[in-house]
């Protein structure tokens, strides 16, 4: 929105009607996102999104940049799908380069995507937990979490900002105790996951607070753009990994998650039942990781051939693009990221207005918005 | 009473007679106010102090946590520690903010459950005043913070702050008839307002044993009401800090937030001990009919801890939800009283006025 636009709505407002600034420094806004809330008493008329706060200006960047270098930066955008960001890219030059990834590393990519959905969508439930006022669900969900960090920090020495997929494969082979841990974990978490369920879902508060809160139809959800456990929450089949299948996707059986509701309750399911979809894609590849070589030969300077390079994946949030321009130089020309935040976020004047504050953090959070991603 | 040891009224008839003895009657009252008060501003100091550590603590066990466990031995010096902190810090004051009000708010939300500590007998004679209609006083008394956290919100010159207030204002006045009608009940009963005379009237029997299905519904409505009264979770709408930051003290900082802080545990110790001495028999021992040896043996224990045993269940109930729901909206609330529970309390009251004339209750 315009700065004179925002200015006219300020000034013209009605009587009893009142503007508050919720962040960019609010608990609720999961970082430094800021909504500028018009309030009439309890009920919100409109809400204006602000973001850039954390602009970095991350494709700009790339265009400077090689790309195994770009690999660390994609990283930083959504930090809670930090292998998929890196898979994108890895996909897209592999696309150009035509290079054939070693099977090894495609199966490695896709437990690694999927126990990165894991981690994301538990600390997700943590956060929507807390931001309908139950604080134990956040260490409820921190505690599994730390588990599958612990994994990650063994495997490649990092816990948040991995970039780990690079092109041709990965980086390194998996630590030696990868699988024995993985296969630790799942059985642990298949335990523990319905523990989620007793605290959070069979609540009767919580189902008065999120059933037939901020619905969105399917014909809305697919015009504002919306992908993911958003999108499949009411009812658009999106999935990347079934429509698009990339790495290892086309080997393991798995369902897409859909829930015709479209309310803040079918977008919480779609991603507890996300969790044991991701449990079951993990439990089939893990035994079967071929031998091989994690990366294929690659030379120590790529060059992308001139012209134009797509690829799509599916984050924990939804469809991340990465659109390559390139001039044959061993830098992108043009580096485009389509996040599945920034389309995720500006449905939530559609989704909020109408309703109270509290239920303006309740749809905010079952949008599970990563500051970063957005401004990128 | 087999055991008069543990009748407190010998001890304070003891320093009352010395005093009389060695000084005028005047001076008399006025040394017997001073302790009094003294006494009382300790206990509610430390009261408040280690309900904060015991709410740490809770929560902690409910997260998979350890909760402090660092300053002293498992944390007990924490508390006294984090009190230090507030009082070193700075007082912010907010630009154009009401000053008078702002500061006056605290003081207002703490004096009104400093009042109510008076009334509470905490064993056999140890009551600061035993007041004809205590039941009426805690309830009158107890319902003045609230004018405290509306100055707090409205003062402020925060939105946040306000929007808390508000909230805060609704929600008390609504669930207040909701404590009145559920404390009614045990009214009823007993024949009698009086916390001493309903605590006697428990010699033979708690209420909520002897007045069967009606007792246990008006504990129940006791302990939800209340502890929206109190501004607890899953009521918190007052404070919702995932809402707004920290609703009505927002902009408190120092000894000012620490008086609301303070305030509110001891509002949250205030209503598990009206709840303990209305519904669960006070201090009185826990006595089964006519089992004699029983009764002799619950008799050893001395009234003080059959009371803090009884306010520290009822206040572990109160963590217990508070640190397992989430939070309800404003709307839900408000059904929540109007549509839900003041019904059910109203037929409640017919039913044990009903009871009670009839006479069919264990006497």
């Amino acid at each position: 929105m315009q700065e004179a636009e925002l200015q006219d709505i300020l000034t013209s407002r009605e009587d009893g009607e009142y503007i508050i600034n919720i962040g960019p420094q609010h608990p609720s806004t999961h970082g430094v996102l800021r909504f500028v809330v018009s309030l009439k008493g309890e009920i919100l008329e409109y809400l204006i999104p602000h973001c850039g706060y954390i602009h970095r200006g991350i494709e700009k960047m790339c265009e400077r940049l090689t790309y195994q270098q770009i690999i660390h930066l994609t990283d930083r955008m959504d930090y809670l799908s930090a292998h998929m960001n890196n898979e994108v890219i890895s996909l897209a030059v592999e696309k150009g380069m035509e290079i054939e990834v070693p099977e090894r590393a495609k199966y490695i990519r896709t437990i690694l995507a999927e126990l990165q959905r894991l981690d994301s969508h538990q600390l997700w439930w943590s956060a929507f937990g807390m931001d309908l006022g139950g604080p134990t669900c956040f260490f409820y969900g921190l505690r599994d979490r730390e588990k599958i960090l612990d994994i990650f920090e063994e495997s490649f020495g990092s816990r948040l900002l991995h970039s780990y997929i690079c092109p041709g494969g990965l980086m390194n082979d998996i630590h030696p105790n990868f699988q024995t841990r993985t296969k630790e974990f799942m059985k642990y978490f298949r335990k523990k996951l319905p523990e989620y369920d007793d605290l959070l879902t069979g609540n009767v508060i919580f189902e008065q607070r999120t059933k037939g809160l901020g619905t969105l139809s399917k014909e809305e959800a697919i015009s504002y753009g919306l992908t993911g456990p958003c999108g499949r929450g009411s009812g658009f089949s999106c999935d990347i990994r079934k429509h698009h299948p990339y790495s290892a996707y086309d080997k393991v059986e798995f369902k897409e998650i859909l829930y015709d509701e479209g309310d803040t309750w079918a977008r919480y399911k779609v991603r507890i039942d996300e969790m044991w979809e991701s449990m079951n894609i993990i439990e089939q590849l893990i035994d079967n990781i071929p031998a091989g070589e994690h990366t294929a030969r690659m030379k120590p300077v790529i060059k992308l051939p001139e012209g134009e390079y797509h690829q799509r994946v599916e984050t924990a949030r939804g469809e991340l693009v990465a659109y390559i321009v390139s001039m044959g130089d061993k830098y992108p020309y043009r580096l485009h990221f389509r996040t599945p935040n920034f389309n995720n976020l500006f449905v939530i004047n559609r989704l909020a207005a109408g309703y109270k504050i509290a239920d303006l953090i309740a749809i905010s959070g079952s949008l599970d918005l990563v500051i970063p991603d957005i401004d990128r | 009473m087999p055991f008069n040891i543990y009748d407190f009224s010998v001890t304070t008839k003891a320093v009352d007679e010395y005093f009389k003895a060695h000084m005028s009657p005047t001076w008399a009252f006025v040394m017997e106010l001073l302790i009094v008060g003294l006494v009382f501003l300790i206990v509610y100091a430390i009261i408040g102090l280690y309900l904060v550590l015991a709410e740490r603590k809770v929560c902690a066990i409910m997260q998979n946590r350890y909760g402090p466990n660092r300053v002293g031995k498992w944390g007990l010096v924490q508390t006294i520690a984090d009190l230090i902190k507030l009082l070193m810090k700075e007082l912010i004051p907010v630009r154009k903010s009401d000053k008078f009000l702002f500061n006056v708010a605290p003081y207002i939300v703490i004096i009104a459950s400093f009042m109510a500590i008076a009334a509470i007998p905490f064993a056999k004679g140890l009551q600061g005043v035993d007041f004809n209609i205590g039941v009426f006083y805690m309830m009158a008394v107890s319902s003045i913070g609230v004018i405290g956290t509306l100055l707090a919100g409205w003062s402020s010159n925060s939105k946040y702050s306000l929007i808390g207030a508000m909230r805060s204002g609704a929600q008390v006045v609504s669930y207040e008839l909701s404590v009145g009608l559920a404390l009614l009940a045990v009214v009823i009963f007993s024949g009698s307002m009086q916390l001493s005379t309903i605590i006697e009237s428990q010699a033979n029997g708690w209420w909520i044993f002897k007045g069967h299905l009606p007792a246990i519904i008006a504990f129940v409505m006791f302990l939800i009401a209340s502890t929206a009264e109190i501004n607890r979770g899953p009521f918190d709408l007052a404070e919702a800090e995932s809402e707004l930051t920290a609703g009505f003290h927002t902009e408190y900082s120092g000894i000012k937030f620490a008086f609301f802080f303070l305030a509110e545990y001891m509002n949250m110790f205030i209503v598990a001990s009206l709840a303990a001495t209305v519904f669960l028999g006070g201090w009185m021992p826990l006595h089964i009919g006519s089992l004699e040896s029983f009764n002799r043996i619950m008799d050893f224990v001395p009234p003080i801890f059959w009371f803090f045993g009884k306010t520290i269940f009822v206040i572990y109930l109160i963590m217990w939800f508070k640190w397992t729901f989430p939070r309800l909206r404003i709307d839900q609330l408000l059904t929540l009283e109007w549509k839900y529970l003041l019904p059910i309390n109203l037929l409640n009251i017919l039913l044990i006025a009903f009871l009670v004339l009839m006479g069919w209750y264990f006497k």
